[in-house]
């Protein structure tokens, strides 16, 4: 039986959110404590007096869900649980990469036994579509709206992986619902590994991205086969390994799929824009 | 045993006799020397606790929420703009109901910046739900946090207890204190004990998403347990009295007030200056008293109202305002004698914002404003030729 008991969810048809977090708890098991930033996933698991989660869970404000895990880790530390109780922070990529990123690297900093699982839909989907520091370039949300004078978000995805990897803590991934085997195995190590673990987890968003529910793994497929969405792995600040693309697929495929994109794709000099963006990933990362 | 200590050490020696589990602290002058003392017992074995240095006050005020989620007893003090970077997290360690103690050692509000004393930041906090307690001396401010753990825990209240002690006035003056004797302290303050705890053996969620038909109530319960924190204040502090021989505590203190026609009410260091006028007044022949607040919140109205019903004339003398309105205590005071038999003459006086001295004189300058005329508002030791300047920072 699954710890995130659906039953009690309220996410919307083809949530790629609600897999990931799902694949995540079953992996860690019923002696996890799980600190939740707000967000989607909190809104939606944790409506009172119900409960999707059967594993203790937490959730506080927006910008925390790391500062309150490491006080969880912290107390069963004084406790003398910490071996036999894992803890998972969990934020979405605003709670994450924009509001929550102090608090994480302070986390990180203090080498706190957390994993912290970012879900990464690329926008501040519960409160409406507006853009996040992890949304990509070109994105139309309802901040970064295309228009005469616009073609969308105007700058690129901030570098998480990257900047947490700077931080030199033992394990650093990307993931994507897309691949389950390989998120599985990811989060898999990362509970083995002793000090703080980030992993960041593709998850599309169909409310926001304006695909149909029906195609949320083919979407989390096709960003890595292009090259948008590297799975990579960073150990101790090194990039250790990376999944190969030797064919990698263009973007167009990709972004065609999804109403977030769809004013781009008569846009030759935009789309092009887009095609670098992969390309420079494939080069950076040896993908 | 006795022994002529810095106000902030007091306090750590309070909180190592309180064995907390995690402490969690961000620097904040003048709360400092508290989180310093408390980490070199840690350093020297003294006090087995989790020390988490964090990167924020909100992240401190996150990590000791979490603790106690958790299930263990936790510490944290900070002042001023870090009471206010808290502030999110203030309102949901009350929400929580997570038995926080705090030490607020308090200080003003930007801007200007300004280090030094007043109650500007506590102040910004009264409507969160947390118990707020002013300490006079620094035998006060170690006491109350002993007692501040017993009422947080308290089954029947199980809300935050904010100790507030005047910056600078306190937390860096000398004064000889007794530290309670270990067995003392675990006698009368049991382990935290809690069933409401993040456990895998018996997994709960906290901090559901609450829609309206269940959010109101939850406001109503933190309302009935601060209801029930103005009965158990005071037994906590008379069971403190029976184990340290020593009273402390409690929700006002009476000065003089028996046959009292002028009456100063305050909180925190300033009552001590104002129950020497008071004695120097007296020796002169001039019926004045002094009532103070030390339970803040919850209000002790009906305290307050059976204290000063009698007195003619009542000046309340404040270190923060409601910028717009009055002196925040003056407005609750003069609410709670609306509609009630006596009804005192109550003006309200703003003095020592940003640390302006509040000498001996100016509170026998208070004392005979209240005995020529009522004023809802007069600003005390305030320099008019600066004013005439643009006072802007």
């Amino acid at each position: 039986m699954s710890l995130f008991d659906s039953k009690f969810s309220t996410a919307c048809p083809g949530c790629g959110q609600e897999i990931a977090a799902k694949i995540v708890v079953d992996i860690a098991g019923k002696n996890t404590i799980i600190s939740n930033a707000t967000g989607c996933l909190e809104v939606f698991s944790s409506k009172y007096p119900d409960s999707a989660w059967k594993v203790p869970w937490v959730h506080s404000l927006f910008e925390n869900s790391a500062a309150v895990a490491s006080g969880v880790e912290a107390a069963l530390k004084h406790l003398g649980k910490l071996k036999d109780i894992k803890v998972i922070a969990q934020a979405g990529d605003g709670g994450t990469a924009d509001i929550g990123l102090q608090a994480l690297s302070g986390m990180f900093e203090r080498g706190q036994e957390i994993l912290f699982c970012c879900y990464d839909n690329e926008a501040y989907e519960n409160t409406g579509v507006q853009r996040s520091g992890l949304t990509p370039l070109n994105t139309n949300t309802t901040t970064t709206p295309p228009g005469k004078e616009s073609v969308g978000n105007t700058r690129p995805k901030k570098p998480m992986l990257e900047i947490c990897a700077a931080h030199k803590i033992p394990y650093v991934a990307s993931a994507s619902i897309g691949f389950i085997k390989d998120l599985k195995d990811k989060v898999k190590k990362a509970l083995s590994i002793r000090g703080p673990k980030y992993l960041q987890i593709f998850v599309p968003c169909p409310l926001g991205w304006r695909h149909g529910p029906e195609l949320t793994m083919k979407i989390a497929k096709l960003a890595v086969e292009t090259g948008l969405y590297p799975l990579v792995e960073f150990e101790n600040g090194k990039l250790t390994s990376a999944m190969k693309i030797p064919q990698p697929k263009p973007v167009e495929e990709y972004l065609k799929l999804q109403g977030r994109f769809k004013h781009l794709l008569k846009n030759k000099q935009e789309l092009q824009r887009i095609e670098e963006t992969a390309k420079a990933n494939i080069e950076s990362f040896g993908l | 045993m006795k022994r002529f200590l810095e106000g902030s050490r007091g306090v750590a020696e309070a909180i190592r006799l309180c064995k907390p589990g995690v402490i969690s602290a961000y620097p904040i002058t003048p709360q400092t020397h508290i989180v310093e003392d408390l980490a070199q017992f840690v350093a020297d074995g003294e006090l087995k606790t989790e020390f988490v240095n964090v990167e924020s006050e909100h992240s401190a005020a996150s990590v000791v929420l979490g603790a106690l989620a958790t299930g263990v007893r936790a510490f944290t003090a900070t002042s001023s703009q870090g009471l206010l970077l808290m502030g999110e997290v203030i309102y949901n360690i009350a929400g929580m109901r997570l038995p926080l103690v705090l030490t607020c050692a308090n200080r003003a509000v930007s801007a200007p910046i300004s280090i030094w004393n007043d109650h500007q930041d506590s102040l910004a906090m009264r409507d969160t739900g947390w118990i707020q307690l002013y300490a006079e001396n620094n035998q006060e401010a170690l006491d109350f946090h002993i007692q501040a753990y017993k009422l947080a825990e308290n089954k029947e209240i199980m809300l935050p207890v904010m100790v507030c002690m005047d910056g600078y006035i306190l937390t860096h003056g000398y004064e000889p204190v007794d530290i309670p004797e270990q067995k003392k302290v675990d006698q009368f303050l049991p382990p935290y004990n809690t069933s409401y705890k993040l456990d895998p053996s018996h997994p709960i969620t906290m901090g559901h998403l609450a829609e309206p038909s269940c959010y109101m109530e939850t406001r109503v319960d933190i309302q009935n347990a601060l209801n029930r924190a103005l009965e158990m204040i005071p037994q906590i502090a008379k069971e403190f009295g029976t184990v340290f021989e020593r009273n402390s505590g409690g929700l006002v203190e009476s000065y003089r007030l028996e046959d009292a026609q002028y009456v100063l009410v305050a909180k925190g260091s300033l009552a001590g200056t104002i129950k020497e006028v008071v004695d120097n007044l007296r020796k002169k022949g001039k019926k004045v008293g002094m009532l103070r607040i030390i339970t803040y919140r919850p209000l002790p109205v009906e305290a307050i109202y059976q204290a000063l019903k009698n007195i003619p004339n009542v000046g309340i003398v404040e270190k923060a305002i409601s910028l717009g309105a009055f002196g925040p205590l003056f407005t609750e005071i003069k609410a709670i004698f609306q509609n009630k038999k006596g009804n005192p003459k109550i003006s309200g006086f703003v003095a020592g914002l940003g640390g302006r001295d509040i000498t001996r004189e100016t509170v026998e300058r208070i004392f005979s404003k209240i005995e020529k005329r009522q004023m809802d508002l007069e600003f005390i030791d305030v320099k008019q030729e600066r004013l005439n300047e643009f006072v802007r920072f």
